[in-house]
């Protein structure tokens, strides 16, 4: 176990290198999110004899998309996967054939000292940004209800570098996998619930997707936090949540196993 | 290319402007010839992956107008705007956009490393322009696919708005679409120029990314605010889609619009001249 708390520390140490870069790209990353809620503003201020789009007051949208920037400052999986084709494109991954250390929980360590670092160099203009929009901002419904929050984000984080890990493994059998990641993404950023809270979708749709596990991977935490899932249902979701946090671990052992037998060591 | 006369630098006034000029322009049309081939015939070496990238864009462009379709199923209106408005805004962006990427971004954001490795060096050598060089040297051809694609997404907003645009709005519309390219490579140029200081200018790269985002939301959403101001007058995101888009739909609030995104776009180039030039000035070359 102490090894690979090593391995989380010195992801902590190379990660930092990085802070000002991670400085950059949270404070950037908010110009589309100030767009987005401008929008919103101006759709709501359109339709003044409606105070609600789909259920959402307008606190309530504006809450959902500075919830999900903050779930995905902590789970977001960044530069992880490139790394992984990197490692296994160049023969890199070979020492760890060799040594008594397990690839995945070895990426696990850097991705989880990477999110920490990360999202404390996004603490400052995230959390300046949201204390500016911070009568837009409401709370959970009770501590229970963010306790169940934080488990989800928590799942959300896992399920996120899984799928990303699978992923970058198709570089076992492909030279160039960026393509195949950005697709991945364009679905996840969609169906995810990036670009809009997923229940104002027309019911049949929403319900498909409920069937994907691209709503686990944001929306479902952040409807959690703002009380939209409730009861019996909030752990049913946890329930299938960690359900797919199992099976993309699954998947992951299984492609591991099959691309290592595939494996040529290439420049190792 | 052939003529050692294209090759040497061109004679000052005394010789006369307009030939000398003429010269310049034939030459360095030539050698862009020779570089578009190149980009040709480097693309087709990888030929499923030029396609998988296409795909990519499409997929992107797709995921825009899902959240336009989605948001106009809850409100008739954003502001001034009504759905097809707004998906005639979303294509002239991403037509911009791609006709940027296919012209400049690959160049752009190679820059930084042609400084970090020395290599500008022998771009300084070379008997052209080092800044034209350096601006279109690869050509990403895949980028006009998608820059099409956004055409025919226009073409068919503009018949459910019933817009019938006559030849003069046709061309100002094109016109105005190269002011907002060429804003979008002023900005970007100039701002992986800083990397000669920072040797590492991804994190800004992808910051402009984000930027992109912002020109394809209707002004009209924006009140007078910070926001607005910064966004329409110093990085002139709100104009470079919005304008050519309101000239096309007959929205245009005053003539002054397009005479800003113009003025804004030559002193955005201008802007862009003096500090490349400044920066090269300061370059001390690397790993030579």
């Amino acid at each position: 176990m102490s090894k690979y708390w090593h391995v989380f520390n010195i992801g902590i140490q190379n990660t930092l290198v990085y802070r000002v870069n991670f400085l950059f790209r949270a404070t950037f990353g908010l110009v589309p999110l100030l767009a987005t809620l401008y929008l919103w503003r101006a759709i709501y201020a359109s339709n003044p004899d409606n105070p609600q789009v789909a259920g959402y007051t307008l606190a309530a949208m504006t809450s959902y998309y500075l919830v999900t920037t903050i779930v995905d400052a902590l789970t977001a999986v960044t530069e992880d996967d490139w790394q992984i084709a990197a490692d296994i494109r160049d023969g890199r991954i070979s020492q760890f054939l060799l040594k008594p250390m397990d690839y995945l929980t070895y990426r696990l360590c850097l991705f989880g000292a990477g999110r920490i670092v990360y999202a404390t160099a996004a603490l400052l203009p995230v959390g300046l940004f949201v204390a500016l929009q911070h009568q837009h901002l409401i709370g959970p419904p009770d501590a229970g209800y963010f306790a169940a929050f934080a488990l989800s984000t928590l799942l959300t984080a896992l399920l996120q570098f899984l799928l990303s890990y699978t992923m970058a493994l198709l570089a076992f059998w492909l030279l160039e996998i960026s393509t195949f990641v950005f697709i991945l993404f364009a679905f996840e950023y969609i169906a995810g619930g990036h670009l809009f809270p997923l229940d104002i979708l027309p019911a049949g749709v929403l319900a498909v997707l409920q069937f994907t596990p691209f709503p686990y991977q944001l929306y479902f935490p952040v409807s959690i936090y703002l009380g939209r899932v409730q009861g019996a249902e909030l752990a049913q979701g946890l329930v299938l949540q960690a359900a797919w946090v199992l099976i993309a671990y699954a998947l992951a052992r299984w492609v591991w196993t099959r691309g290592i037998k595939h494996y040529s060591a290439a420049g190792g | 290319m052939n003529t050692p006369a294209a090759c040497s630098p061109p004679p000052s006034d005394a010789a006369g402007r307009s030939p000398a000029a003429w010269r310049r322009l034939r030459h360095h049309a030539a050698v862009y010839a020779v570089l578009c081939r190149n980009s040709l015939v480097r693309e087709m070496s990888f030929k499923v992956n030029f396609t998988l990238w296409i795909v990519v864009e499409l997929l992107w462009f797709a995921l825009q107008l899902a959240f336009v379709a989605v948001i106009y199923q809850h409100t008739e209106r954003i502001a001034t705007w009504s759905r097809w408005e707004v998906v005639l805004l979303v294509g002239a962006s991403h037509f911009i956009q791609q006709v940027f990427t296919a012209l400049f971004l690959t160049n752009c954001v190679q820059l930084s490393d042609h400084i970090r490795t020395g290599r500008l060096d022998f771009f300084l050598l070379l008997p052209v322009n080092t800044r034209f060089l350096l601006s279109v040297r690869q050509v990403d051809l895949g980028a006009f696919v998608n820059a099409a694609s956004a055409v025919v997404v226009m073409g068919y907003a503009a018949v459910r708005l019933e817009l019938e645009p006559g030849p003069a709005q046709l061309a100002g519309f094109g016109l105005l679409c190269a002011a907002g390219v060429l804003i979008h490579y002023a900005l970007m140029f100039m701002l992986t120029t800083v990397s000669f200081w920072t040797v590492q200018a991804q994190g800004i790269v992808w910051g402009y990314y984000n930027l992109f985002n912002v020109a394809r939301v209707p002004d009209a959403a924006f009140r007078p605010g910070a926001f607005k101001v910064v966004f329409t007058f110093v990085l002139p995101m709100l104009l470079v889609a919005n304008v050519p888009t309101k000239l096309l739909a007959d929205k245009l609030g005053s003539p002054l619009e397009i005479l800003l995104l113009v003025a804004l776009a030559g002193v955005c180039f201008g802007v862009s001249v003096r500090v490349w030039r400044f920066a090269v000035r300061h370059y001390t070359s690397a790993s030579s």
